[in-house]
């Protein structure tokens, strides 16, 4: 009768370390079977863009390549202008990143850094355009752009970058530079520096991460950006490289072995990228959740 | 939402405006010249465009021709006759019901996986992360490939094991739960932003918890998911207002077919802009899924009280 309780205990300590090992397996599994299954797609288009046609079409399929065939890169390149696509990719990307960078923080620093009269209800209402569904403002903002006769010109993808570049990149930069040490404002205030001064002087140069973080994104959702240059460029001579790759899906929708080299040309510089910067990545999109 | 729902909280900024306002009365030009472009922005790119949407929704606008105020006849039109207005609403609903819960849960638990002390986490999170970086289009036309009914790598995995052959995105019964197993690759984005909520996650609960005998389970579902509450509502919202407009998948690998069954409510309403210039009846379409998502969006936000917890700490 006495000895039960002393049983019970070490029967459950037992059990426990007998758990924990299962479940230490078990999450092992669990994350390695995981892993695989969002691996697979990626290798499997790698050893597609590597095989020649006809082993591409046996079945069952086969692992590897045999024997690799390295012209289906430079043959999809070809078909269709990807290199001027990429140029061209490159013309938007850039004055938009800037003006993003440039417009965000200067938002940003009004919000995190200045007093002003309506700062929180200003703030409040940019920020309720994080839910505001862009299937409404679609064809006003076309509308506007054809009649100043700007369809089929970059105008329409980067000017809106310049003005603001949208609130997610200003919400980010105000909350990294809200921990930032007022006192330095105060001091700088006192030698005489105006408000521009700070941001250039103090704040950008202590915010190197965030506005590396607001850099890549923004990079990436240019890159990635489909149904903007859908609608508005028209000339194939324009064409960024996702419009690109949609354009050579369509013209070769069969040709998997050059689909797949030609989707891995558009993947593999944001998958550099990333790897580069995961640390950035990662850090921003856990500051979009657990601020709110 | 959330955010801007907290913001909002905090702006009875009217207590100090008097106050405020002589203090800053002198160099009020400065945070104009900040804000000036953002606020411009929203002026141009965001409230102008909501306003002038309604108002185009009232007129048989197309690009080219006279345009009339037609009152309400695009909503009635919609409601009334078009097939595939219904139809779209239809698809677009049955996929946000299926993905939006199951890739939040997804992202969930790959999240509370993670958060294990384990070895090698860094190395599982850029696994589970990578998808989400790929183009839409580009893992449109990788997808349309892993899909193919003769050649892809699904029915090659799944035939051995006697599923048989599968149609995939080829099938008007199975195109949009193949869409909804795509959506399910890349929830890297929700992932991270739960195991960001996961560390407000106190660890003597789970001690005292274990104390009383608590199992993994137990703590996961009575501690883990009402702290994480706040963060599933978040990426509830943000997954269904994704989900409900989702396009390049549609566009690029089905066209909306077979049969119009994953003919998506943004796809639908593309053609309707873009190939068919219906300007107007476009931008009532809009209107109508733009008051959907408010309207869901209200709902799963009122229906909060029950189920998120705001006083974890």
């Amino acid at each position: 009768m006495e000895s039960k309780p002393i049983n019970l205990l070490e029967k459950k300590i037992m059990i426990q370390t007998d758990n924990g090992k299962i479940t230490k397996i078990s999450i092992y599994f669990l994350l390695a079977s995981g892993s695989v299954i969002m691996i697979i797609p990626l290798l499997w288009m790698i050893r597609s863009s590597f095989m020649g046609m006809q082993q591409i079409f046996i079945f069952p399929p086969e692992w590897i390549p045999t024997p690799w065939v390295f012209t289906n890169y430079p043959e999809a390149l070809t078909t269709v202008p990807f290199i001027q696509y990429f140029l061209n990719t490159i013309t938007i990307l850039i004055p938009s990143v800037l003006g993003t960078l440039v417009t965000a923080s200067m938002a940003a620093f009004a919000f995190a850094r200045l007093k002003w009269v309506g700062k929180n209800f200003v703030f409040a209402v940019l920020m309720t355009t994080l839910m505001l569904p862009y299937a409404v403002t679609l064809i006003p903002t076309f509308l506007i752009w054809a009649k100043l006769g700007l369809i089929n010109t970059y105008w329409p993808l980067i000017l809106p970058k310049w003005f603001g570049g949208g609130i997610f990149y200003i919400f980010l930069l105000r909350q990294f530079f809200l921990t930032i040490p007022k006192e330095l404002d105060e001091a700088a205030t006192i030698d005489g520096a105006n408000p521009l001064q700070i941001l250039w002087h103090i704040i950008i140069p202590l915010s190197r991460p965030a506005l590396i973080t607001v850099g890549i994104f923004s990079t990436l959702a240019e890159w990635n950006d489909f149904l903007g240059p859908l609608i508005y460029l028209n000339d194939s001579r324009k064409f960024t490289i996702a419009l690109g790759l949609a354009e050579f899906t369509g013209l070769y929708s069969s040709q998997w072995h050059l689909l797949m080299a030609a989707s891995t040309v558009v993947i593999t510089p944001v998958v550099i990228l990333f790897f580069f910067a995961q640390r950035y990545f990662i850090e921003g999109i856990a500051l979009t959740g657990t601020k709110g | 939402m959330v955010i801007g729902f907290y913001f909002s909280m905090q702006s009875r900024f009217s207590k100090n405006l008097a106050l405020e306002w002589s203090r800053q009365s002198g160099n009020f030009l400065w945070p104009i010249f900040f804000v000036a472009p953002a606020v411009l922005g929203f002026l141009l790119w965001q409230l102008i465009p909501i306003a002038a949407s309604l108002i185009i929704s009232f007129t048989d606008s197309t690009i080219i021709g006279e345009t009339n105020w037609i009152g309400f006849q695009n909503y009635r039109q919609m409601f009334v006759s078009d097939q595939l207005f219904r139809q779209s609403l239809t698809v677009t609903f049955y996929y946000a019901i299926f993905s939006v819960p199951l890739r939040t849960i997804a992202a969930f638990f790959l999240a509370v996986l993670l958060n294990q002390r384990i070895h090698a986490r860094p190395v599982f999170r850029t696994i589970f992360y990578l998808p989400s970086i790929v183009p839409a289009i580009a893992s449109s036309v990788l997808w349309i490939w892993l899909f193919n009914p003769d050649f892809g790598l699904l029915n090659a995995l799944l035939e051995p094991l006697g599923f048989g052959k599968l149609q995939w995105i080829y099938s008007t019964q199975t195109v949009i739960p193949s869409l909804v197993l795509m959506s399910l690759w890349d929830v890297g984005p929700m992932m991270i932003i739960f195991l960001a909520g996961l560390q407000s996650v106190p660890r003597f609960l789970y001690e005292a918890a274990e104390i009383d005998g608590a199992n993994k389970w137990h703590k996961l579902i009575h501690i883990t998911v009402p702290i994480v509450s706040p963060t599933i509502l978040f990426n509830l919202i943000l997954g269904l207002i994704n989900a409900l407009q989702t396009f390049t998948q549609p566009y690029v690998m089905t066209q909306g077919g077979p049969n119009n069954s994953s003919l998506l409510y943004v796809l639908y309403l593309y053609r309707k802009a873009f190939d068919q210039f219906q300007m107007g009846y476009a931008s009532a379409l809009a209107w109508v899924i733009f008051l959907a998502i408010a309207g869901l969006s209200y709902l799963v936000f009122r229906s909060s009280p029950h189920w998120v917890h705001y006083d974890g700490k």
